[in-house]
């Protein structure tokens, strides 16, 4: 394990000085979650007035918290893409050659994603106060918000790391990009689930991001709900693509590329 | 005048043999608007509650977001082709032969068109199949796919011009992003009377987009609404002839340095 660290070290630094002194790196995993929480906060504000539309803290805030976990999950998305691009430049079979440990590689990249959500968050959260988000949890609730969303980042890392390490090229971008979108907004992003009607009240219903969505949604108003279902779902998400990623690893260590 | 056409005939299809020998070319234009349909029809059906909504079918007033979404991805991929040619020096070749400068330019354009209107089609008959009446009825159909025609003109002649003065793939794939915040910033989703924040409704407003997907929109929900068909069509014409010219004026720039 010890040498696995140095791998996950050096992997790591290389990806986020990509990132933060690239703007085409850079400027898209920021812009997106803002861009979309502006659009739906703008846009979409007087959803609220719905009749049984009932969550306390406000519209703002009830977007905040699905951009939080959507930008969460992307990032991890974002660094899948990452690496099937260092597969198809041949910097990965160098990387592989060298690293002593590879488990180090897939550590790097996550611990990358990580760094690259948590300035992602940072951004996104400080433009929601700016625009009056009320919060109505706790210092500890709103902890529990962004344990939530790294879990969720995590689990989407290496989830996005399995597909790039089978199949080893950019053109797999939908193949990592489109479950991860689908099950986002497949989940109440628009109104409480109560709200929904016909078959996607169906899907939410048994989508595991609604109960992330939901948990996130009570901790930030102050009223936890789901909390421990969700981070259930989470860890139970990061243990099983965890086995995914591994595996991908393998497979790409028994191809030789 | 007839080799010019057939020239163009010839880079057209081309561009369209090119574009379907690519499935996810085809695949991702035709599902993935249908799948962000699905999701904010089944996701927004309780906005139809909030006093003065159009209508109370949101997959009807949804349904006009596809065809300008699916004439942007269209775009996109085809633009992305057509600075490869300019990248593997396809251009530049073909700049060595009679065929004229603006020919390829309108070949590359008659391409693209072809492809909307065979995504807009898709996105009617899969409206259709959910159960969307239009309003304006089998008119509305055909000045639907007329619409269409200029939207589609409108987007590919912007991505022609982009890839023209720049010869990048990652920049045309680049405006992606640009042409979705046009997209996501208009009255996709709610009607502009309904949009609470001020500042929005202003943008949504001031962004053309808005006009495109509410003439779309008109002609299913309401029937003939000629404001709505005016302002769309005008928009896109403007936009036509703006992005036209200036892929006019890049290609010149471009035949020029070969």
């Amino acid at each position: 394990m010890s040498d696995a660290l140095p791998v996950a070290r050096g992997v790591a630094w290389r990806v986020l000085h990509m990132f933060f002194t690239s703007p085409a790196f850079l400027l898209p995993s920021l812009a997106f979650p803002l861009f979309f929480f502006t659009a739906f906060v703008g846009g979409l504000s007087r959803v609220s007035q719905i009749p049984g539309f009932d969550f306390p803290s406000g519209y703002t805030a009830f977007q905040f918290v699905f951009v939080l976990l959507q930008s969460a999950a992307f990032a991890g998305v974002f660094t899948g893409f990452g690496i099937a691009r260092d597969f198809e430049s041949g910097f990965m079979r160098r990387l592989m050659l060298a690293a002593p440990n590879r488990s180090g590689i897939l550590l790097g990249y996550a611990v990358s994603a990580l760094v690259r959500w948590l300035t992602v968050a940072a951004v996104v959260t400080v433009v929601a106060l700016l625009a009056r988000m009320e919060v109505g949890g706790s210092g500890v609730d709103l902890f529990g918000l962004y344990a939530l969303a790294l879990l969720l980042n995590l689990a989407g890392t290496l989830w996005a790391t399995g597909v790039a390490m089978r199949l080893r090229t950019q053109q797999a971008a939908p193949v990592m990009q489109m479950p991860v979108f689908l099950l986002l907004f497949f989940a109440p992003v628009y109104v409480p689930l109560d709200l929904l009607q016909g078959w996607i009240h169906g899907v939410a219903s048994v989508n595991p991001i609604t109960a992330l969505l939901e948990a996130g949604r009570g901790l930030i108003s102050g009223r936890p709900e789901l909390t421990f279902v969700a981070f259930a779902i989470g860890l139970g998400l990061i243990t099983g693509f965890a086995v995914w990623a591994l595996r991908g690893l393998r497979s790409a260590e028994a191809s030789g590329s | 005048m007839t080799a010019a056409l057939a020239q163009t005939a010839t880079l057209g299809r081309r561009a369209v043999v090119r574009t379907a020998r690519q499935p996810a070319n085809v695949v991702f234009p035709l599902i993935f608007p249908m799948l962000l349909l699905a999701v904010n029809a089944g996701g927004l059906k309780a906005a139809t509650r909030l006093p003065g909504f159009p209508t109370n079918s949101f997959l009807a007033f949804a349904l006009a977001v596809p065809f300008v979404q699916g004439a942007l991805l269209a775009t996109i991929n085809a633009n992305v082709e057509f600075a490869r040619d300019i990248q593997t020096g396809f251009l530049n070749r073909l700049a060595l032969t009679p065929v004229r400068g603006i020919v390829l330019l309108v070949g590359q354009l008659g391409g693209l068109l072809a492809i909307a209107v065979v995504q807009a089609a898709f996105y009617l008959v899969v409206g259709l199949a959910f159960g969307v009446r239009l309003a304006s009825g089998v008119g509305g159909a055909a000045m639907l796919l007329l619409l269409e025609i200029v939207i589609a003109l409108a987007f590919a002649a912007l991505g022609s011009w982009a890839a023209l003065r720049t010869g990048s793939t990652e920049a045309v794939q680049g405006l992606f992003p640009v042409f979705f915040v046009f997209l996501f910033l208009s009255s996709m989703n709610m009607p502009r009377n309904l949009i609470e924040a001020d500042w929005f409704r202003w943008v949504a407003t001031l962004n053309p987009v808005s006009y495109l997907i509410e003439a779309v929109r008109s002609l299913v929900i309401e029937g003939w609404n000629w404001e709505a068909l005016g302002l769309g069509f005008a928009s896109a014409g403007v936009l036509s002839i703006v992005g036209f010219t200036l892929a006019t004026h890049a290609l010149w720039r471009r035949l020029e340095r070969t």
